[in-house]
């Protein structure tokens, strides 16, 4: 019974990102992709934070460090988008292999400014080192890529296959994300949360475990960093910056972060508001804070997490 | 020949500082058998558990299980070697459900603890063997209640089989019945002793109660003052000057 609803229920969220270009004009279409490339972030992010219960402060980096590698490969290596990707995806987990294991040596606070400091670190590397990473202005003067699919060529140019292309990237790596969630290592990685000082006396290495989480964590950070430099033509040191590395967070805690789309619907809430509200006013800032405070504060699980908390109340109810 | 003991503690000293904590003990755990070690507050029983579960490293002597000098292993390898301990405080996975504390150390036995594509509810088998090793605690009915729900006396039989899980070979308990009331302590006596009756698992007590000590033990050791004062059959320490003296006085004029 379940399985069919959830399936159902799969099939109508699909069917409805499928026909989104051919409903909607194009600004809101490429706010829809730039949702679906912070989605995707973010949901990496909820990996170490909601499941490992892991505070990273330093995720930007790995973001960032996908969309320069994937620029570079473009600018200097191959003009394949595939190769770009796979160069952000494997050079972002390779910096997170090398970053996460200094980092999961510490718990809780500890943790979260190791992690601050190395995106830190990366930041300067990007921003300072002008020769390779263009300084302050970035890396853009990149011809965006075709994509051959089945014979068929696509240039990614266009918004609508651009969209195309990005959900098609998200929803591999949310489905690769919700095979993790709930495998036995997803398992291990909730028990972590819950207990690390037990995780030895059951015969597992918490240490190892975390790094293994960091590392996809990292690499799907990496894989949207590629998307999201892709959708501006441009990889800035902004990327790496901690706060967009906030902005994350932020995400993650204002749709759920013990939901699986909670920060998914974070992300969306988030790009939502701030395209509204600045299109009335330049001090957008402050609009969207209040709305934001006050999200936070009527709904403590995040706005999807509190949702379905009270679903489950009512559905509750009615049962009795 | 005689079969090797499980475990084996050959001169142990410990001291923190200036203050000697454990002095020279030695003793030897026969396989299957169920024994104990009490002392009174201040005895040295916590460092001796702490040192043998690895914790702390000791000044003098080692500690051998099933011959193996153990001092320095990390205390996960020292998990999937067979040793295990229990907590005094009860330390399980709160905010998951009962199965899924059971399930944690079942793939790490199995060693799915890296496997990542496939869902666990497909994987019936493991659930199955979790609600067996319930079974053998009486939680079979609670399985899918959050941990954090449950009764005090309920959470301490989760950390038994949490420990159960782990398919251990010996298993040091540490004060299985601290905080409990009557019933509960009662419960679990009984559950220990049917455990080490039918398993392939050791059962080494620590504890702090008479009671609890002398209605399980098929041997004590005593200890006082970072020593080894005495060790036997319950009876023997019942009726042993040296321990009457030390420690034992009180309670068994209490029991005429």
């Amino acid at each position: 019974m379940r399985s069919y609803k959830n399936l159902f229920l799969w099939f109508f969220l699909l069917a409805a990102l499928a026909s989104v270009p051919f409903l909607l004009p194009v600004y809101w279409i490429m706010i829809l992709t730039e949702i679906l490339v912070m989605s995707m972030f973010a949901m990496s992010f909820n990996l170490l934070f909601g499941y490992t219960g892991l505070l990273s402060f330093g995720q930007a980096g790995f973001f960032g460090t996908g969309g320069y590698l994937a620029v570079l490969t473009l600018l200097h290596g191959s003009t394949s988008i595939w190769v770009a990707l796979v160069a952000g995806v494997l050079g972002s987990g390779l910096i997170a292999l090398i970053i996460g294991w200094l980092c999961v040596r510490r718990d809780e606070i500890y943790f979260a400014i190791l992690t601050l400091g190395f995106g830190m670190m990366l930041f300067t590397i990007a921003h300072n080192w002008r020769s390779v990473t263009g300084g302050s202005d970035g890396l853009g003067n990149f011809s965006v890529p075709e994509v051959d699919f089945l014979g068929v060529v696509l240039t990614l140019a266009d918004p609508k296959i651009f969209y195309f292309f990005v959900l098609i990237i998200v929803l591999l790596g949310t489905w690769l994300l919700s095979r993790i969630v709930n495998s036995p290592f997803g398992l291990l990685l909730k028990a972590a949360r819950e207990n690390s000082n037990r995780i030895a006396f059951i015969g597992a290495n918490v240490r190892s475990l975390r790094l293994f989480a960091f590392v996809i964590a990292g690499a799907l950070a990496g894989a949207s960093g590629v998307l999201f430099a892709m959708f501006n033509r441009i990889a800035s040191p902004e990327m790496l910056h901690w706060s967009f590395s906030g902005k994350v967070i932020l995400m993650t805690l204002l749709g759920g972060s013990g939901v699986f789309f909670g920060p998914a619907v974070g992300a969306a809430i988030f790009f939502v508001l701030e395209h509204i509200i600045t299109s009335f006013t330049t001090n957008w800032m402050i609009f969207l804070g209040i709305i934001l405070v006050l999200l936070v504060l009527l709904f403590p699980s995040g706005v999807l997490g509190s949702l379905l908390e009270t679903w489950g109340r009512i559905r509750k109810g009615h049962k009795l | 020949m005689s079969e090797q003991p499980i475990l084996e503690v050959k001169n142990l000293s410990k001291s923190f500082g200036k203050f000697k904590v454990l002095s020279n003990v030695s003793l030897k755990i026969e396989k299957g058998q169920l024994c104990a070690l009490i002392g009174p507050n201040g005895a040295g029983k916590t460092t001796f558990y702490n040192v043998v579960t690895g914790r702390y490293r000791p000044d003098r002597g080692s500690v051998l299980f099933e011959g193996r000098d153990i001092s320095g292993v990390q205390t996960h390898r020292l998990t999937s070697m067979g040793l295990l301990r229990s907590f005094q405080i009860t330390n399980i996975f709160p905010a998951l459900t009962v199965l899924e504390n059971i399930l944690a150390p079942l793939v790490v036995y199995h060693a799915k603890g890296y496997s990542f594509l496939r869902a666990i509810k497909k994987q019936p088998a493991l659930a199955d063997e979790a609600k067996h090793i319930l079974g053998r605690v009486g939680l079979e009915n609670k399985w899918d209640q959050v941990a954090s729900t449950l009764a005090y006396g309920d959470r301490r039989l989760i950390e038994i089989a949490l420990v159960l899980a782990c398919r251990p070979k010996l298993v040091l308990l540490d004060e299985p019945t601290a905080g409990m009331n009557p019933e509960e302590t009662d419960r679990m006596i009984k559950l220990i002793k049917e455990l080490a009756g039918r398993s392939e698992t050791t059962f080494f007590v620590v504890e702090h109660d008479m009671k609890v000590v002398f209605s399980v033990a098929e041997k004590i050791f005593v200890l006082n003052q970072g020593e080894l004062l005495a060790e036997g059959t319950p009876e023997e320490i019942r009726s042993n000057q040296k321990v009457k003296v030390a420690y034992l006085g009180g309670y068994l004029d209490a029991k005429g």
